[in-house]
């Protein structure tokens, strides 16, 4: 049992490594959302019109309407970024050497998606400082409300990076995972608009907002910044972390491989 | 000792009950194109009632005891006095055509009102109900305000762009002054030494001395990301601790948090479409704004200059005044 839980100390003292020696990758996880918050929402601040749909009890401007939105793009990039690394574990050979670990292969990953979500988590709350600093504040109980909702959308979406990584051989194709998710993902969600304007252009387009994990887990974040509990997004992120944590089990199975290998 | 202590207890228990019961209350809220008013509670923001009157509802004020409500039925060119209790309409009293706004003066006992479309003031004694003086004034007079002593009642008038300064013992003009265009409001301050008129048009305020009714400051807006013609102060409201100056500024959505000792804005609050006017709740914790095309009232937290609900109400609210209710 203790083993279990140095195993885990050690991947993810390992993950806090791996952050603190890339600089670039904090710096580019802070600029990116701030990036959008103030050249992107800067053009779009009548862009919701008026209407006030829970949790919003009055008028809000834009820029305060995609910070969750915004919280949740810091934590799928950084899930992909993480699928990212273990492609390069893979490459590199250390991911032999993990694997090798007399632990639980799901234990291993489990240790290894909880490193990732405490980074995300870290530079969650760095964006959220600097958006204070622009004046886009919260309740102090709203900036508390979150980390929970933070823990299950980023062990969600870190899962979600273990599935893609265990399908992907090879760093060069990376950029399909770019393509095919993080940005079908992001712009077909609730990060940049509610559902309402999206049924405005689309009820298809509605529809897929909606069912998209990444848009309930917007919403679960939404609703915590402001003291609330979602229920139905918390359902929905759960359902969706165990089907993604069991494809990562599947797909990190080693009979597969030596199946596939045969 | 324990019984001085629980003595002690006792005591702050009730006051703290008395201040909070004290400051309870209700907000009125004449909705232009409804012909009703809608009456929010303040504690629970909730409409709790919504009143038949007549035709379109603009100003609103209750007599200094809260005992009626003193409502300009502008379409039915009647000012009619409401029982507060029960809703009822008492009894109209003669107002002249079309009055919008008006202004009780201190006695209580004089109701000033604009008639717009007359190009007159007139004074109505609320106890004989009888219009007791017609004053001349400029072109489509609306904006009221009276001193705190009681001395000068204002009327603007929003085409002639004056303020009149009216002597209150002979119930004549005194002065006129030049402000801006479309003056659409007017108040004293509470110690009476400044006067301050908002023009829409203009999209400025003016601030007078009183003393010699000069013009001691001009308090202009601008809010980043909407044309400057879309700012047009109408409604304002002052705090009794001299420190903000809410002003609405129509369809710019926005409600401007002015710094009375230095004129400066210090904050715009994002409201709901074309916000009219405002009334403060008891203690002034909390202020209400009217938001005409929204059909809202938005609700803001005066300690934290922070919006913090909006309330649906009728269609195209304007006026308001608040009252306690116990």
């Amino acid at each position: 049992m203790i083993e279990m839980f140095v195993a885990l100390y050690g991947i993810i003292y390992r993950e806090g490594l791996r952050f603190i020696y890339q600089r670039g990758r904090f710096f580019s996880a802070l600029v990116r959302p701030l990036v959008w918050l103030i050249v992107f929402a800067a053009g779009f601040r009548g862009a919701l019109g008026f209407s006030i749909e829970p949790p919003y009890e009055t008028y809000i401007t834009y820029e305060v309407y995609i910070i969750p939105g915004l919280c949740g793009m810091v934590q799928l990039f950084n899930g992909m970024q993480s699928s990212l690394s273990l492609v390069y574990d893979r490459e590199m050979g250390s991911m032999r050497l993990l694997l090798t670990s007399p632990m639980p292969r799901w234990w291993l990953l489990f240790s290894k998606l909880c490193g990732g979500t405490i980074i995300s988590i870290i530079q969650v709350y760095a964006f959220l400082a600097v958006a204070a600093i622009f004046g886009i504040h919260f309740s102090a109980f709203g900036y508390i409300a979150i980390l929970p909702a933070l823990m299950v959308s980023g062990l969600m979406l870190g899962a979600l990076g273990l599935v893609l990584s265990s399908t992907i051989k090879q760093l060069e194709n990376f950029a399909g995972v770019m393509n095919f998710v993080i940005f079908p993902m992001f712009f077909m969600s609730t990060a940049l608009y509610p559902l309402w304007k999206m049924a405005e252009a689309s009820p298809i387009l509605r529809y897929i907002c909606a069912y998209n994990p990444f848009s309930q887990a917007i919403e679960l974040i939404r609703f915590a910044l402001y003291g609330e509990f979602n229920g139905i997004a918390f359902l929905w992120v759960v359902g969706a972390m165990i089907i993604f944590m069991a494809g990562a089990l599947w797909g990190y199975n080693p009979s597969k491989s030596a199946g596939a290998k045969r | 000792m324990r019984r001085n202590l629980r003595a002690l207890i006792s005591a702050l228990l009730l006051t703290t009950a008395l201040t909070t019961a004290s400051y309870a209350g209700e907000i009125w809220v004449s909705n232009e194109k409804d012909n009703t008013i809608s009456v929010i509670d303040d504690t629970s923001f909730k409409v709790t009632r919504t009143l038949e009157v007549g035709e379109r509802p603009r100003g609103i004020t209750f007599s200094n005891d809260h005992s009626v409500v003193y409502l300009c039925a502008s379409d039915s060119d009647t000012v009619q006095v409401i029982d507060p209790d029960t809703g009822k309409i008492l009894y109209d009293l003669p107002s002249g055509e079309d009055p919008e706004q008006f202004i009780l003066h201190p006695d209580n006992k004089h109701l000033y009102i604009a008639n717009e479309d007359d190009a007159i003031t007139t004074v109505v004694d609320v106890e004989s109900r009888k219009v007791i003086a017609q004053i001349d004034v400029g072109i489509e007079p609306e904006g009221m305000a009276a001193s705190p002593d009681g001395k000068y009642v204002i009327t603007t008038s929003e085409t002639t762009n004056m303020a009149h300064w009216i002597d209150t013992k002979t119930q004549e003009i005194i002065a006129n002054t030049l402000v801006d265009q479309r003056p659409r409001h007017a108040e004293f301050t509470q110690d009476g030494s400044e006067l301050w008129v908002s023009a829409e048009i203009g999209g400025t305020i003016s601030v007078f001395n009183v003393e010699d009714q000069t013009e001691k400051a001009k308090i202009n807006f601008e809010i980043k990301g909407i044309h400057p013609d879309r700012i047009q102060p109408v409604g304002f409201e002052m705090t009794k601790d001299g420190k903000y100056v809410f002003v609405a500024l129509g369809p710019a959505n926005h409600i401007a948090v002015v710094n009375r000792a230095t004129y400066e804005v210090e904050k715009y609050l994002l409201v709901g479409r074309r916000v009219w006017h405002m009334a403060f709740n008891g203690d002034e914790s909390l202020l209400f704004t009217t938001n005409g095309i929204s059909g809202d009232v938005t609700v803001i937290d005066v300690a934290k200059l922070e919006p913090i609900k909006t309330i649906k109400v009728g269609r195209f609210p304007w006026g308001a005044a608040w009252r306690p209710t116990n």
